[in-house]
């Protein structure tokens, strides 16, 4: 794994790292990784993936409407507001 | 009397519903204990003294012990959601959260009127093995203060062992329950995938996560299990399986049970002290009526890639959220939108959320998404059929909970593969999703060593049994730590 | 353009008609307080879970059936995962991979008089996002109303089959005409509740490559549609026959300015990292029920159309315009029904409802006119008591009271005048009246002839049967 592999990983889980956190975890990423290589020697062709340790399906609910939550509730916890809105920063476009 | 906070919750019970301690008495016994020891072993994130009072008073005022937990106190996991008191997940990006709605299982304990002291400490988001990822600070082992308590449940299973509570709710992703009940001294059941409602369960790796009780006893275990598994209809997961009496469990016979012994638990990893206790534990089991046979799990040894494959593709997807829009912490920083959400993530995520998040967005990524994702779901697949094939010749298998006793503050932290290796006998069997139990076998230098006993799917009542029957044949579970301002342990037990 | 070959994908995104959310009970309501109608679950807190809704599965079953597509069983949901505002758990649940709800089917309609098949990659079902609006500070307002909204995708197949903007706006005119036949969605592409976004690219005849796509968004009405497509053809063209290269990008369409501008450049585009999603279980069908919702499918657009061109004798063009709207339809269908001629009930259908319905808040539905009442009507003007010209003004009257037509005409004395003494007397009065014109009228100046036709309506109050004045009028000439 490379450093650059690194940054770019970061830009797609929105993590700024600073230098010494991208060298540090490139280092430490790539010998995980290693570690997990011998996944590869495992013959899989066959296998099925498994998603849910359960085996169900069509679970649905009716459709009928529930009670939300209070605008109080909801915006209690915002950053910043103003009045019923969320209120996020500019959205640069690249 | 012995003093309250050593006594189980079932013993509790027993004195409230006779009116022979008050519910006052008794929630006031756990916060003043919290008071006393936890300066030193730092279990709690937030302690709740006036709802605790608050509820205990109600209780006193009414006529009859309306439910069987109700009183007791309890201490919460903080990455479950309890409305109105702040839910951390031991992390400064939740430092503040307040959610507005309770996780399912807190409302079924809400229900029977459980007195909740307060909400403990794990690592940050449950992603470690020793609680020292916690975002805050590091709990200590109630056993050994300069030593963890184990993780990701380490508040929890501290707090029960130091009888700051009399039980505790913890979640278990890869041996988050287990291991630090392991380390503590403590029982610790994670039930079957799907036995116990997510919703309110602050989500780690979706396919593997579940909540659990961490108790002083067995039968503690079966009496919490029990008011909070069933079906809960606002989690897909959740299984439509009736609940049956868990307590009918309580039974000590294990005459014609079949163990098994899988040969990969007992490797080179596993310490030999530790190994010793485990057999011997074992030992017993035969000598009470049981079979033990030997089996190989041949994919035993993929399991730790598996699990550090697939636990964090999802995580990375499930931390997402956390971008300091909605709630949460926001950099004050004054930049824009991307760089606001990169750089709260950055200040409020510990290296240890960071670096997962990081290696599971690398799993899922176009081009590796085959090699590494899904073809670790494939060989979790080959592993689950390694159990499957044990339970054709099994009822349960019976392992070492770890391969170590706690260890030091410290001694891990720098380097996670070995930090992982902790959650080797556990792993495999949140990716097979089954139920498990870990019950104190022994001590090696002063230090709690936990027997880990392993069912089919849906199998509660066997892993209960077999770890009943186990329990009541030793002594294990009346020690108590002898920590500084809390009365002299009781004694008892060989060494 | 005419050196090029043109190729449009069309992706459309129909918000679902359930009461609730695709994940959570919330309400789907439009237009509530902002964030009044959001939970944990669609506000994407700590610890919530989606349980799906089943009206959604089944409605998105239906339409995949009714595109005449092959049903995934199973089917399976997962994580889109990108970061933005409106998406309060940075992940999107959609579908994706082999195995959506509905696969490889096709749309079949006609263009300029012509056949054409439009064949469908997949249909699949997600939920929607909340709305960020931009303020004047340079921040942005998130409302997470619409968050988890069910939303219904619909995907063209690659290479594309549709070749013109034209067949492009056709595509979504019979496409959403199904939607609103089977009761999926309510299609008002100006309040987003249909999306659509087309993906152009052109490249020269005879070339086997294909050249980069343009995204077009803020397409919201039909003619957009076609303006939009028509316009980026062009400008591909232009760019392509200077030497220039097409830049896969999204490109805004300004309806006032007539143009599309570049939003973003798809260079820039996340990777979206797919799992299958932990939360949510599979979907299967059973064949059993998937023959029962077949069997229940109503009668769609192309079987109406052939029926009415059969049973009802009407030309293909009428059958077209009856069609798109199934309550139109429904309507058109009952009136003929109660009156012997077919094509009369048409052009009355096409004509004064739809122009009322169109120019009424709350459309069809708000109006009060009933089939049977159109059929009433119609039969008066038969019978001749009432002209034409009237039964339009009693028609609107219909429409706004409810009233019966042959109780207006009474209520408001609009019996045409047929009684030939009585209308010879007023056609010598307005003689008399104007007899410089009389003189021009019988010297040859035809036009005059509407001068007197209408002092003889205005004398009549409009109530004289124009035929007979006509007659009249020359009778009396001579």
């Amino acid at each position: 794994m490379t450093e650059d592999e690194v940054a770019h990983v970061a830009y797609l889980a929105r993590l700024e790292l600073t230098p010494e956190e991208r060298k540090l975890f490139t280092v430490q990423l790539d010998s995980i990784l290693a570690h997990f290589r011998h996944l590869q020697e495992l013959d899989t062709t066959s296998v099925p993936p498994t998603s849910h340790a359960i085996s169900m399906q069509n679970v649905l609910r009716d459709d009928e409407v529930t009670q939300s939550l209070p605008v109080e509730d909801v915006l209690a916890n915002a950053p910043e507001r103003d009045d019923s809105f969320f209120v996020v920063p500019r959205i640069v476009e690249s | 009397m012995a003093e309250l906070q050593e006594l189980t919750a079932h013993h509790l019970m027993d004195l409230l519903a006779r009116r022979e301690v008050s519910y006052t008495d008794l929630a006031k016994a756990s916060l003043d204990t919290i008071e006393r020891v936890d300066s030193q072993v730092r279990a709690f994130v937030t302690v709740t003294p006036e709802r605790a009072l608050s509820v205990a008073a109600a209780l006193d005022a009414a006529k009859a012990h309306p439910s069987p937990l109700a009183g007791i106190p309890i201490a919460i996991k903080d990455n479950m959601c309890t409305r109105g008191i702040p839910t951390t997940c031991s992390s400064k990006i939740l430092r503040n959260w307040v959610p507005p709605y309770n996780a399912t299982v807190v409302e079924r304990l809400l229900q029977q009127q459980v007195v909740i002291s307060g909400k403990t400490n794990l690592d940050e988001f449950a992603m470690g093995s020793s609680t020292e990822n916690s975002g805050f600070f590091t709990t200590h082992n109630p056993w050994d203060l300069t030593r963890v308590p184990g993780g990701s449940s380490g508040g929890s299973a501290a707090a029960v062992a130091a009888g700051e509570v009399a039980a505790a709710l913890g979640s278990d992703t890869g041996g988050s329950i287990r291991q630090p009940a392991s380390f503590c001294g403590v029982v610790g059941l994670k039930p079957t995938y799907g036995r116990v409602s997510r919703y309110g369960l602050v989500a780690f790796a979706s396919s593997l996560d579940q909540i659990g009780p961490i108790t002083r006893d067995v039968t503690d275990a079966a009496i919490v299990l029990q008011a909070i598994a069933g079906h809960d209809p606002r989690d897909s997961t959740s299984v439509p399986l009736p609940v049956p009496d868990y307590t009918k469990s309580l039974v000590a016979n294990v005459k014609g049970l079949r163990i098994g012994k899988p040969r990969e638990y007992f490797g080179e990893g596993i310490d030999a002290p530790v190994r010793q206790m485990v057999e011997r534990a074992i030992d017993l089991m035969v000598s009470l009526g049981a079979q033990c046979e030997e089996i190989s799990m041949p994919h035993t040894q993929y399991a730790l890639p598996v699990y550090y494959l697939i636990a964090p593709s999802e995580c990375s997807s499930n931390l997402a959220r956390y971008d300091g829009v909605k709630y949460g912490l926001r950099t004050a920083q004054d930049v824009d939108m991307i760089a606001m959400m990169e750089k709260s993530r950055d200040e409020g995520f510990g290296p240890e959320v960071k670096r997962r998040i990081m290696l599971g967005t690398y799993a899922l990524s176009a081009g590796y998404y085959d090699a590494y994702y899904l073809k670790a779901q494939k060989v979790r697949t080959l592993i689950k059929r390694d159990f499957d094939r044990a339970w054709e010749q099994f009822d349960v298998l019976l392992t070492p909970t770890s391969p170590t006793v706690a260890f030091e503050i410290g001694a891990r932290v720098a380097d996670p593969l070995r930090m992982y290796a902790a959650d080797l006998c556990t792993i495999p069997v949140n990716l097979a999703g089954l139920p498990a139990i870990s019950v104190p076998c022994g001590f090696v230098d002063g230090l709690p060593v936990g027997l880990q006993v392993i069912g089919k799917p849906f199998a509660e009542e066997t892993v209960l049994q077999v770890a009943y029957t186990y329990e009541q044949h030793t002594e294990w579970h009346k020690r108590r730590p002898n920590l500084e301002g809390s009365t002299a342990a009781a004694g008892g037990g060989a060494k | 353009m005419s050196r090029f070959e043109a190729f449009i994908g069309m992706e459309v995104h129909a918000e679902l008609l359930t009461e609730s959310k695709m994940f959570c009970g919330c309400s789907t309501k439009f237009g509530g307080p902002p964030n009044s109608n959001v939970c944990p679950v669609c506000m994407g807190l700590p610890g919530s879970l989606p349980v799906a809704n089943r009206k959604a599965v089944e409605l998105v079953v239906k339409t995949a059936l009714a595109l005449n597509c092959e049903i995934s069983s199973p089917s399976i949901f997962y994580r889109k995962n990108y970061f933005y505002p409106d998406l309060p758990k940075n992940y999107q649940i959609s579908q994706y991979g082999d195995d959506p709800i509905g696969r490889n089917g096709y749309l079949d309609f006609m263009v300029d008089g012509r056949p054409k098949r439009v064949h469908i990659r997949r249909v699949h079902l997600e939920e929607d996002t909340g709305k960020l609006f931009h303020v004047a500070t340079g921040q942005s307002h998130v409302d997470y109303n619409r968050s988890g909204v069910p939303l219904m995708e619909i995907v063209t197949e690659f290479p594309p089959d549709i070749h013109t903007a034209e067949e492009a706006r056709e595509y979504l005119v019979n496409l959403r005409s199904i939607l609103l036949y089977l009761g999926v969605c309510d299609g008002k592409m100006e309040e987003g509740s249909l999306r659509c976004e087309p993906n152009v690219s052109i490249r020269a005849k005879g070339s086997m490559e294909f050249n980069p796509k343009v995204e077009l968004k803020n397409l919201n009405s039909f003619r957009a549609v076609y303006r939009g497509v028509a316009y980026e053809l062009e400008r591909q063209a232009k760019l392509l026959s200077s030497g220039g290269r097409v830049t896969q990008e999204t490109r805004r369409w300004d309806d006032a300015r007539g143009e599309t501008f570049v939003m973003r450049s798809k260079e820039f585009e996340q990777e979206y990292r797919y799992f299958p999603e932990p939360d949510l279980v599979p979907l299967t069908f059973a064949p059993e029920w998937l023959d029962e919702l077949r069997r229940a499918l109503p009668e769609l657009p192309e079987a109406k159309r052939a029926r009415y061109q059969q049973r009802y004798g009407l030309p293909a063009y009428d059958a077209a315009v009856l069609t798109v709207d199934p309550r139109i339809a429904a309507f058109f269908e009952r009136a003929a029904d109660a009156h012997h001629d077919a094509k009369a009930v048409a052009n009355w259908v096409m004509g004064d409802l739809t122009r009322l319905a169109n120019a009424t808040d709350g459309g069809l539905d708000a109006l009060k006119v009933t089939p049977d009442a159109l059929a009433a009507l119609l039969k008066l003007i038969d019978a001749g008591t009432i002209s034409g010209r009237t039964a339009k003004d009693v028609f609107q009257e219909m429409c706004q009271t409810g009233k019966a037509p042959d109780q207006i005409v009474r209520e408001k004395g609009l019996t045409q005048i047929s009684d030939e003494t009585a209308l010879a007397a007023v056609v010598d009065t307005v003689f008399r009246e104007n007899p410089k014109e009389v003189e021009r009228l019988r010297n040859g100046e035809e036009k005059l002839l509407a001068f007197f036709v209408g002092q003889v309506m205005r004398a009549t109050r409009g109530k004289a049967a124009p035929d007979l004045v006509n007659r009249l009028i020359r009778e009396r000439l001579s």
